[in-house]
Parts: C-alpha cells; sequence; structure tokens
C-alpha cells in the first residue's frame, strides 16, 4: 500500500499575484519563523514584492535578515537578489507598541494620555495572553492596509493559543457585551459611587464582593480603564472583524507547519481542522525536518546485523594480534594538529560544506589515490570524486584513521540502521496524520544538521520547500 | 508518608520545568515527579497550560480539576496530578479565602470569571501560580505535608520569567488589599529556597541559546534557578575524525568491510563500495551535529549550573520509557 498525499506547489503558491498573504502557523518548535522567512525570502527573489513579519525570531535568524532592533517597522532586508524585480521587507512585532499605536490614533490626546498611564493597561499591553495573537493580526491588517508589498508572510505566536487570533474578535465581541463590563461601567459614568445607587440589589452585592476580593483602589482603576477604553472598543472590534474576513478571503493562504513527530502533528491536526471550522483557507502542511536515506534499500535490521558481525569480527581479529589497525599502524596522532583539524572541522559546519575536499583542498596535500584499488576503475565511481581524487593518506592521521575499518564500517551502519529507524517512524506519523486528512496538500522539507542563520540557509530551506514532494509512504 | 521522614539534603519543592517548544519538558517534568517519589514519597504534577500532554503520557483519561493519583513508583511512592483550569482556580481561591459560594457563582455567571481570567493580565497566571504554591505549604491534619514535592510543567522558556513575575506585576496594581497580599505570599515562595525552576533543553543551537538568554532572565529577576536538564541525547557513534578517515584513505578498507558482512562486492563500483558515499554522508550530518552538540554543551555548562543528561527514547515517550526517564535522573542524584 503506497500513499500519496496531494503535493504542495510552493512556488505556484508564491509566484500566483492573487495570494496576498500567507499565515504560517504551528506549534512551537517546529521552524515556524524560519518557514516564514524561507517563503519571504523565495517570493522576493522570485519577482514579489514582499514582507516578513516575524514573532519572536531566534537572535541569528533575525541578524540574518538585518533585524537588529525590534522597531515595529518593516525594513529592507541586504543581500537579496532583486533581479526578478522583488525585493523583502522584514519586521519584528513589537506588541506594546503596536497596542500603543492604537490608542495613539483611536484616542483624542488626553484619554490616550490617560489610558496608556493607567496601570493596567501598561499589564495589558506588555503582557496578557492573547495581546501578542490580536497584536499580530492588528499589524496584519495595517500592513495590508498601506498596499506596499503585494505578499505579506505572517509567522504567528509559538503558543498553543497561536490560534487566538481567530478569536479576538469574538472574544472582544462577547468581552464588551459581556454584563461584567456594563456592570464596571455604570458607576464609572454614572461618577464614581454615586452611580452604585442605580445598582440593583444583587449588583451591589457583587461589587462589594469584588472589592473584597480584589480592593477597592484596583476595581476603581479597571473601571477608569474600561471607561477610557469604552470609546475605541467599537474601532478595535470593527478592525479585528475586518481582519477576520481579511483572513477568510480568497489572497489568503494558510501554512500550517509541523515536524514530522507526533507531538506536532497532533498539533497541526488540531490547526487544519480549527482552520476548517472558521472557514479559513488552507494552503497545505508545510512538514519540517523530514528524514530520508539515499540507501533506504538497506534495512535496519541488516544493517544492524551485518554491524554487530563486524564489531565481532575486530574484536577476534584484536585478540588474535592485538593490533587490528591494517595499513595505518605507523599513524602516530598529532594532537595539535588534531585540534586544528577539528577547528577546521567546526568553522566547516557553519559553511556545510563537504569536509574531506575542503580540508585537503586547504591544506594543499592532495596527493595521488594511494588506496590499494587500482587507479584505472576510477572512473567507474559514480560519486563524489573530489574525495577519492584527494584522498590523502599523506595527509595528516586522524584518531579515526586508527580505528580498524571493520569498526568504521559498523558505525556507518548503526547510523544507517538510527536513520532508517527515524525514517520509518516518521512514516508512520505522517500517514497517521494523512488518513485523517487526507486531502491536506503537503511540502516536505528535509532536515538540514544544523539552525539556519543566514540568507544562504534561508535560500536552501526555500529550495527545499519548493522541492518538497512528498515521498509515496 | 511524609517530608518530615525523610532528612531532605535538597530543600527544593516547588520544582518549575520550563524548555523551548518541542524540548520534551512535559515529559521531563512527569520523569522528575516520578523521580521524586521514589522511596515511599508523595508527588504532586501540575499541568498549567491545558495541553493535556500529562494524560497522554501517563496513558490515561483528560486529568480533571482535581488532583489524583496518577502513578505509583515501586517502593510505595506516588505521583498526583493536576490539571490546573484557570477559571476553577479562582472560584476555588474564592471559596477558600472568602467563602464566596453564592456570590462566587454569580461572578462566574456576570462573566466577571471570564474577565478576570482572559482579559485582566497577570490575575489568571497569579491563580496558577498561587495553587502550585498552596499544593506546596498544604498540611493535612496532623501537621504532615500533603506532597513531599510538587512539580509544575510550566509555560515555555520565553514566557517563563513573565509567568512566574507576574505576582511581582499584580502587586504592582494591586498596591494593598487581599488580592496584594496573596500576590506577595506566592513570590515569596517562588524566590525562596523551596522553589527552583529547571530548564529543558536539546543540544541544538536555538534551544541552547533560549536556554542561555532564560538563565540570564531568571537571574535578573531574582528567581531561583535549578539545573539544566539536556534531553533527547542521541549517542555519539562516528565523530569528525572517523568521518574524514573514511571519506580518505580508508573508503576501500570500509567498503571491503561491509563487503565481508555480506552487504555486496568490495570492487569499485560494486555493492559494498556505493553503499561507502550514502552511508558516509549520514554519517558527516552525524558528525556535523557531534560537533554543534559539542559547542552547545559548552556552552550550557559555561552557566555554572547542575546538568542532568537524559537519552532519546528511539520510539517516544511511553510509560515505560518514562519511568527509565525517572530512573536515569535518579542515578544522577536527582532525589527527594
Amino acid at each position: 500500500m503506497s500513499w500519496q498525499p496531494p503535493a504542495l506547489d510552493v512556488d505556484a503558491l508564491l509566484d500566483d499575484p492573487d495570494t496576498r498573504i500567507v499565515v504560517c502557523c504551528g506549534s512551537g518548535g517546529v521552524g515556524k519563523t524560519t518557514t516564514a522567512a524561507a517563503l519571504g525570502l523565495r517570493a522576493a527573489e522570485r519577482g514579489r514584492a514582499a514582507v516578513v513579519l516575524t514573532i519572536d525570531p531566534a537572535r541569528r535568524l533575525a541578524q540574518s535578515m538585518g533585524l537588529t532592533e525590534l522597531d515595529n517597522t518593516p525594513r529592507r532586508v541586504p543581500g537579496i537578489d532583486e533581479s526578478a524585480g522583488g525585493r523583502l521587507d522584514a519586521m519584528m512585532l513589537d506588541m506594546k507598541r503596536t497596542f500603543d499605536d492604537v490608542v495613539l490614533a483611536n484616542a483624542d490626546p488626553a484619554r490616550a494620555r490617560a489610558i496608556l498611564e493607567n496601570p493596567f493597561y501598561q499589564s495589558l499591553s506588555a503582557g496578557f495572553a492573547g495581546t501578542q495573537e490580536y497584536m499580530a493580526m492588528e499589524k496584519l491588517g495595517q500592513l495590508r492596509a498601506r498596499d506596499e508589498w503585494d505578499l505579506i508572510i505572517v509567522d504567528t505566536p509559538p503558543s498553543r493559543s497561536a490560534l487566538d487570533f481567530l478569536d479576538a474578535p469574538k472574544r472582544l465581541g462577547s468581552f464588551l457585551d459581556g454584563r461584567f463590563i456594563k456592570l464596571l461601567m455604570a458607576p464609572a459614568k454614572a461618577g464614581g459611587r454615586a452611580g452604585m445607587m442605580f445598582l440593583n440589589a444583587g449588583m451591589s452585592m457583587m461589587t462589594g464582593a469584588l472589592n473584597k476580593v480584589v480592593g477597592a483602589h484596583l476595581l476603581k482603576d479597571v473601571q477608569t480603564f474600561v471607561a477610557a477604553m469604552d470609546t475605541m472598543f467599537g474601532g478595535f472590534r470593527k478592525r479585528a472583524d475586518a481582519t477576520y474576513r481579511l483572513l477568510q478571503a480568497p489572497g489568503t493562504a494558510f501554512l500550517v507547519v509541523a515536524a514530522p513527530e507526533r507531538d506536532a502533528l497532533r498539533e497541526a491536526s488540531y490547526f487544519v481542522e480549527r482552520l476548517a471550522a472558521e472557514r479559513m483557507p488552507l494552503a497545505g502542511l508545510v512538514l519540517n525536518r523530514v528524514h530520508g536515506s539515499e540507501a533506504a534499500r538497506l534495512t535496519a535490521e541488516r544493517a544492524l546485523a551485518a554491524a554487530e558481525a563486524l564489531e565481532e569480527s575486530a574484536e577476534e581479529l584484536s585478540d588474535a594480534t592485538g593490533d587490528v589497525a591494517d595499513g595505518d599502524t605507523d599513524d602516530a596522532v598529532d594532537d595539535a594538529t588534531t585540534d586544528a583539524a577539528t577547528d577546521a572541522m567546526d568553522d566547516a559546519v557553519d559553511h556545510v560544506t563537504v569536509v574531506g575536499a575542503e580540508e585537503n583542498g586547504a591544506d594543499g596535500t592532495d596527493t595521488p589515490d594511494s588506496s590499494d584499488v587500482p587507479d584505472t576503475e576510477d572512473v567507474t565511481v559514480p560519486q563524489q570524486p573530489s574525495a577519492d581524487v584527494e584522498s590523502a593518506s599523506a595527509y595528516d592521521p586522524e584518531p579515526g584513521a586508527d580505528l580498524p575499518a571493520e569498526l568504521l564500517a559498523a558505525g556507518l551502519l548503526r547510523l544507517h540502521a538510527e536513520r532508517m529507524q527515524v525514517v520509518a517512524r516518521e512514516r508512520r506519523t505522517r500517514e497517521r496524520f494523512a488518513s485523517v486528512h487526507p486531502d491536506v496538500a503537503v511540502a516536505e522539507v528535509a532536515a538540514l544538521p544544523g539552525d539556519v542563520h543566514d540568507l544562504e540557509g534561508l535560500r536552501e530551506v526555500g529550495e527545499r520547500l519548493a522541492d518538497g514532494q512528498p515521498t509515496a509512504a | 508518608m511524609s517530608a518530615q521522614q525523610h532528612a531532605a539534603p535538597d530543600p527544593t519543592r516547588l520544582h518549575i520545568v520550563t524548555g523551548k517548544g518541542g524540548t520534551g519538558k512535559t515529559t521531563v517534568a512527569a520523569a522528575l515527579a516520578l523521580a521524586l517519589a521514589a522511596e515511599g514519597r508523595r508527588t504532586l504534577l501540575v499541568e498549567v497550560e491545558g495541553r493535556g500532554g500529562i494524560a497522554q503520557l501517563f496513558e490515561t483519561a483528560p486529568l480533571p480539576y482535581e488532583e489524583r493519583r496518577i502513578a505509583v513508583v515501586p517502593g510505595g511512592g506516588e505521583v498526583h496530578a493536576l490539571a490546573i483550569d484557570p477559571e476553577l482556580a479562582l472560584l476555588d481561591y474564592l471559596e477558600m479565602f472568602y467563602k464566596l459560594g453564592r456570590a462566587g457563582r454569580a461572578l462566574k455567571k456576570l462573566g466577571a470569571v471570564d474577565f478576570a481570567t482572559t482579559i485582566a493580565p497577570g490575575l489568571r497566571d497569579v491563580l496558577l501560580t498561587g495553587k502550585a504554591c498552596e499544593a506546596v505549604r498544604r498540611k493535612d491534619k496532623a501537621g504532615w505535608r500533603v506532597y513531599d514535592a510538587v512539580v509544575m510543567d510550566a509555560p515555555p522558556t520565553g514566557r517563563i520569567t513573565r509567568f512566574l513575575n507576574v505576582n511581582d506585576e499584580v502587586a504592582g496594581l494591586a498596591r494593598f488589599g487581599p488580592i496584594y497580599n496573596q500576590a506577595q505570599a506566592v513570590m515569596r515562595v517562588l524566590k525562596s529556597a523551596e522553589t527552583a525552576v529547571h530548564l529543558v533543553t536539546l543540544l541544538e543551537e536555538m534551544p541552547v541559546q533560549e536556554t542561555v538568554d532564560g538563565v540570564a532572565e531568571l537571574r535578573a529577576a531574582g528567581l531561583p534557578v535549578g539545573a539544566v536538564v539536556v534531553n533527547m541525547l542521541r549517542p555519539v557513534v562516528l565523530d569528525d575524525e572517523a568521518v574524514r578517515a573514511v571519506a580518505e584513505d580508508r573508503r576501500a578498507d570500509v567498503a571491503k568491510a561491509l563487503s565481508q558482512a555480506g552487504l555486496g562486492g568490495a570492487r569499485r563500483g560494486g555493492h559494498a563500495e556505493r553503499l561507502v558515499d550514502p552511508l558516509l554522508e549520514q554519517a558527516r550530518e552525524h558528525a556535523e551535529r557531534v560537533a554543534l552538540e559539542r559547542r552547545g554543551r559548552a556552552e550550557i555548562a559555561a552557566l555554572g549550573l547542575p546538568v542532568h543528561e537524559l537519552g532519546l527514547l528511539g520510539d517516544g515517550v511511553d510509560l515505560g520509557g518514562l519511568y527509565r526517564l525517572a530512573e536515569s535522573l535518579r542515578t544522577q542524584g536527582v532525589r527527594g
């Protein structure tokens, strides 16, 4: 049985001029921000005027897009290939500042000041769960209204409540229509305590209880705050409703981002269902960090059995001769050189290069192939000639070189078995998701060994996204 | 059984477990609660984010807002669990401190509870932390502590300082009165030696960075930092030197060895030979990760905190795996 979910064509989505907003949602730790940034970069280099709105990006990722400060304003990302006529701006959301701006834009100066100085507001604007979601949507509405970009890509806050922005208008509505608000407003509107006179007995028991619990002065702060915000609530609600409709509109595409792990896909399921319930347009699922193997025909079981056999024979050899290193026994380990090599390796990690090739090139120690296989057969070696041609027996000895070939091979096989087990586990989780949501298009992004923190890395993720045909399972 | 019967060298009784999303903080919190429940102790595992992760881990039905025994530990220990619902916690709180029965229900009906727990900042968090602190201090009729330790599966690293410090914030809002007093009392527990905030991380760049930042924030806020738990560690099979050796002059030897193991002919272009490159590529990724892990470990070590390491459970975490993680924590010196 093979299962093939529909493929998510990322380039078609990004190239379509009708696509105006892409919202990336998903649980924390699945590479959502990186995905948003990579999509923005790819769209820009394919000719779109794009802006990426990120929420709390990792520092180095932010730096890769030239975002060094949280100033709530989109800034041009340098280093983008603009030859296709596109460009990329990026910004980090400053939640408090966005909230302040809304207040300033919607209340007269005296009232705005009263709100901004209210301790209740200060705490609310900076802290409460949901403000971030709401402000992200507020900012999205603002960016859209500016009409400077033809594509806006939005990252969403990393919480379970990542879809809280969908609730914002509704919550605001029930909040405003709530009797509690009216209760709070009544005395403030009628001029403080005098207003209490109009409350019925039940209500005054209530306020009494409330005073007892929270303290009268706190209640008064809240009342002042609510009264001051009163005129603004209408505007809030109107914009929240408008943003909600904008999200439902045809120009919007939601991408649910996940990793092929049980918990992340469970969350993804929740998002998919929730989006459907809200009639929000889902473009598909981006599955990050998917593992594969170029040697998939060698099963984990066979690899492990072979590894064990090799380890046993290495042990026997070692018992028999006391020295198992075949042909490299003359290699003395030079600590200093090893350290230098390790540093070089560390550097190489940053640039994601083929280690062996760079190492030898840099040292100028290219030597003729001195392996015991006749050179004439070199032409038949299909892969990576560089590693072979530059194979450097005259190059410095490595501690790893002292391992018997059996153990090196066993190590490779054990890593392969581990990989195959990961591949199998990921396939099972993906299948579970696909059985529940067979219509959801999928783009798979092959796992990178390290984190992405430069434009080159983002470009690579973009490539993989566009190339992410889901594998049949 | 109660705390007084054990001479506990570690004064920590409230363990707050945080970590970046995806690092397995719920699993670690559960394993910690199990580890601390050994030798006949009783621990309470508290969930504050309503994700139901604890019930899933222990393979039980979703937890109600009620403390119930969720696991037993060999030797008579018990883990209890509680999923705190902010609304119910508020009513609970009103009932406990004010005997507000009817008025409390009226408040709920009016939407005040809704208001207080979703719109009023800090109040929600003060209820969550307050409930955990209450459990820490609760005693039975005989005066024994009900729980030897309380473990909280807390919000992620990015929000933890704000979450815990929210009592300070509420204390700033309510400058006097009962909420002020409650917030102050909670804050006193949180900043005392009875509390430790543990950070779960993976040895990957972003989680390590968040851990380092989180520790700095917690310290700046005067909150007691406990240990760093490095989770999902995978064994080092081959390091970069070994991988390079295979890529270079040991290639033919390795192909021969693969062939010996029955994986095809070692001749150039033969099956075994063709296997070397894809296997090598995987090994390169592994070695690259090993190098990243080495750097991550150094950064964690520089924090000067106790570090515990937990291995990756290959097939995901099931109940058996959870007990193994708890055992691993105990062998690393985690004791109630």
